[in-house]
């Protein structure tokens, strides 16, 4: 009963359905024209591009690197886990939350400060140290949550029986660590800036090149396509991993475990947890701090970090308020409706996650291109892609504060005789405004660190803080490139210093 | 006056309600009382315009609404725990579904509830009980055709809810609103509705004035839901029923089609205040003191009888001047209610 509570059985009023087309639309538009490109070059051109030895070398080399990040982050993900949540490790608070903190670094600022200080790491293994120690999160978070709710008492079975308590822990945790896993080889397949900083080419970074360097970019839509195919197939393996975890995740908790004594390993514990800190998150702010010094007294331009800095602050603020406005219908109807036209206009934007920024980007360039070439490289189309690449979080953030109050509020308004629009305007909205703000906040920073994207469609002579870092780098001028990976280090940040506080 | 006819809804494979129908004349009080799950809840987001029903009509004032949005249907809604707008002040809580600039209106709908001078405070500032009549304010102001109240006391705690109770009522009646309750609480149901429709799996299985569903119940089941009953197999004949107690009167009405003359084999049902308790040399049944539970206007005292195999629950008015232990005399008043097997 209460299930069919939730939402209203009722048609959703066409005020959110329209708007909601709009945005299914622009969040397909990307994926249908790039479609549209590579059925355009045609069954040859494909085979042609498909069939090269580059393709499998890049396939080879995309799938390797993902494979190789992804195992590590399993193993340095689970280990900090296991040891944060589960042992009398010292200083288990102060680990959990250095243990999450990479996540904030946004990965070409890393790459950028370890190839600064050793410039022979570029390549797979300097690609691989970095994405390892900025995606790890994503395997230590899901675990460690799936750890702490996890009922010692299957443990204390399993010893009981004469049995090791890992058997138990590892089957437990197989879900969570296996979509924990998957996110990350989705995050370094569409990686784009730390491995161009590396020099290691990937498919995300040849698509980039192929469309910089020739007239004809049919290559780079086919390219793309099988870019996404590979995407697609992992995020169906992740979409099914992550409904048995959900399932797993059911049960309550019981009691706390009583930490697991380290003893002897004491030492070599804290050594690995001090090592994965030092590296992920004290390196590359020592590393700043040393070119900020260092290039200062060399050449600094502060009118160019000035007028970078507005300009990444001008295109994000559109990024987000447009993001949100696209957002919001179709937030509402998810949380509201559950006909099956509202699953379907909620499910398009979240098929934005199978595209890798770049794809996008050569998307709205090739449209832009032959359909709107006055707004090719203008803000607007930048804007506009920005919104498409973001709309999955905003989405979720309007969803998730439109559910947090209860559909009876909009219930009683309309039996007080007011007409939908006017309820989502004077109930529905001001109740969720909170969380879209948050949403759109975060948006706004998210708009401020994307590089890919802003690379291809930016307006010719405009330069964002991230763009500027990577050209910086790319030319080798790292004490240049410093105040700009400050101040996105400064911006990564707010978030998390927000979060923080709000939950406390 | 509301009238619902014949309504039938499923959802997937379950049938919620399976050919309901309820009429409530003008000015009057109903209440839809039914365990949780019955389909109550379903049927009056029917009649607000929430679900659609898969068949029936619903009529508001003469008027088919069936097709109407919410909106258009003249429906207020008490909900569950007030569900006042958070965000707004009382005033413009009352005010959301008058024209704007009414402020008379206003004010007199929150002197009718006795919150006259509220209208400025914010809904986390008043009280479970306060935002409730708020709640109900906010229903009557645009003049609704028929006022839903879905378990509107159950969030409150016991000491406030029946004072809750009266005022709400009293409010009703004042405003001369056509109002329908939704409630599992029989309680509540007996003591405010001028009429209640027991409902029961999809289904209303009684309709009549609460003496009536009290006194008279359709079966054995609506028996033991509307308030407490002892229930004994018993065979009943001309006009009254042989039962671990002994020979009981019967109940005319209830003894569905049994002409007198051959045995009826069924049960019979009695209310707990048909126990009197007296000195245990009076009466011809005894028994021993289990329990007292003194509620102050008045106690149920547990007995547990020789020939019973579970003890009977007597209600005595005022104080019960029994203790565990005590034997005492026990006889029953009145008829009993019978009902057939089958």
């Amino acid at each position: 009963m209460v299930a069919q509570r939730v939402r209203t059985a009722l048609r959703p009023p066409p005020i959110l359905v329209g708007p909601a087309v709009v945005t299914a639309v622009l969040a397909l538009l990307p994926l249908v024209y790039l479609g549209v490109r590579v059925a355009e070059g045609g069954p040859g051109v494909v085979a042609d591009v498909v069939l090269r030895p580059r393709t499998f070398e890049l396939v080879a080399a995309s799938l390797g690197l993902a494979a190789t990040v992804t195992a590590l982050c399993v193993v340095l993900g689970v280990s900090l886990a296991w040891l944060v949540v589960r042992t009398d490790l010292p200083g288990r608070r102060m680990w959990s939350v250095l243990a999450a903190l990479p996540l904030a670094v946004p990965s070409y600022v890393a790459a950028y400060t370890w190839v600064a200080a050793f410039p022979w790491l570029e390549g797979f293994a300097g690609s691989v140290l970095v994405l390892t120690l900025v995606s790890y999160p994503y395997v230590y978070l899901p675990v460690a949550a799936a750890l702490a709710r996890l009922d010692p008492g299957m443990e204390d079975v399993a010893r009981s029986l004469g049995r090791s308590r890992f058997g138990v822990v590892i089957r437990q945790l197989r879900p969570s660590v296996a979509a924990g896993g998957l996110l990350v080889a989705l995050y370094v397949l569409a990686e784009f800036g730390a491995v161009s900083i590396m020099r290691f080419d990937v498919f995300t970074t040849v698509i980039y090149t192929s469309y910089r360097a020739s007239f004809d970019r049919t290559p780079a839509a086919v390219l793309g396509g099988v870019l996404v195919l590979i995407t697609l197939v992992i995020m169906m393996l992740e979409a099914r991993s992550r409904g048995r975890a959900a399932y797993a995740s059911r049960s309550g908790t019981p009691r706390r475990p009583t930490p697991i004594p380290l003893g002897a390993w004491r030492g070599p514990a804290l050594a690995w947890s001090g090592l994965a800190a030092a590296l992920a998150v004290a390196f590359p702010l020592v590393s700043i701090g040393y070119w900020l010094l260092q290039g200062s007294s060399t050449r600094l331009d502060p009118g160019a970090l000035g007028q970078a800095a507005i300009a990444t602050l001008g295109v994000s603020a559109g990024g987000a308020l447009l993001t949100t406005v696209l957002a919001v219908p179709v937030g509402i109807l998810a949380a509201r409706y559950r006909t099956r036209f509202a699953a379907f206009l909620e499910q398009s934007t979240y098929l934005v996650h199978a595209l890798p920024g770049i794809v996008i980007a050569l998307a709205f360039v090739f449209f832009a291109v032959r359909y709107a070439y006055p707004l090719y490289q203008r803000t607007p189309l930048l804007v506009l892609a920005y919104a498409v690449l973001f709309l999955p979080a905003a989405v979720g953030a309007v969803r998730a504060s439109v559910m947090q109050s209860p559909p009876v509020l909009e219930e009683v308004a309309r039996s007080l005789g007011r007409r939908p629009s006017a309820v989502v305007r004077t109930v529905t909205l001001p109740l969720a405004l909170p969380g879209v703000l948050a949403g759109a906040a975060l948006v706004f920073l998210t708009c401020m660190k994307e590089l890919p994207a802003t690379l291809m469609l930016r307006p010719t002579g405009m330069e964002t803080l991230a763009t500027e870092l990577w050209t910086q780098t790319g030319s080798g001028a790292y004490g240049a490139a410093a105040p700009y990976a400050a101040l996105l280090m400064v911006l990564a940040a707010i978030p998390g210093y927000l979060l923080g506080r709000r939950s406390h | 006056m509301l009238v619902a006819r014949n309504i039938t809804k499923r959802f997937g494979a379950v049938e919620v309600l399976r050919g309901v129908g309820l009429t409530v004349s003008d000015g009057a009080f109903a209440a839809v009382l039914g365990p949780s799950g019955c389909g109550k809840t379903t049927l009056l987001r029917i009649v607000a315009g929430f679900e659609r029903a898969d068949s029936g009509s619903v009529s508001i004032g003469g008027r088919s609404v069936g097709d109407l949005p919410p909106e258009r249907r003249k429906v207020g809604i008490v909900p569950q725990e007030a569900a006042l707008f958070p965000h707004l002040t009382v005033s413009r809580n009352v005010g959301y579904g008058l024209p704007r600039g009414s402020r008379e209106r206003i004010e007199e709908m929150l002197g009718l509830v006795g919150l006259a001078g509220f209208g400025d405070r914010m809904p986390h500032e008043l009280s479970g009980g306060q935002q409730q009549r708020v709640a109900l304010a906010r229903a009557l102001a645009p003049g609704p055709g028929v006022v839903l109240l879905d378990e509107p006391f159950s969030a409150l705690d016991r000491g406030l809810r029946s004072v809750v109770r009266d005022d709400v009522r009293d409010v009703l009646k004042r405003a001369g609103a056509t109002a329908v309750l939704v409630t599992h609480d029989q309680e509540e149901a007996l003591s405010m509705a001028d009429e209640v429709a027991v409902m029961r799996e999809g289904r209303i299985v009684q309709v009549g004035t609460p003496a009536a569903v009290y006194g008279t119940p359709a079966d054995l089941r609506v028996a033991t839901f509307v308030g407490e009953a002892v229930v004994l197999p018993a065979s009943a004949s001309g006009g009254a029923a042989d039962c671990a107690l002994g020979r009981i009167p019967v109940r005319t009405g209830a003894v569905a089609g049994n002409g007198g003359t051959s045995p009826a084999a069924g049960h019979v049902a009695l209310r707990p205040e048909q126990f009197r308790l007296g000195h245990p040399g009076d009466d011809r049944l005894r028994g021993r003191v289990e329990r007292v539970e003194f509620f102050g206007h008045d106690a149920v005292v547990t007995v547990r009888l020789p020939q019973m195999p579970a003890p009977v629950r007597a209600r005595t008015a005022g104080e019960a001047p029994y203790h565990p232990g005590d034997e005492v005399g026990v006889h029953v008043e009145g008829a009993a209610l019978f009902y057939r097997e089958g």
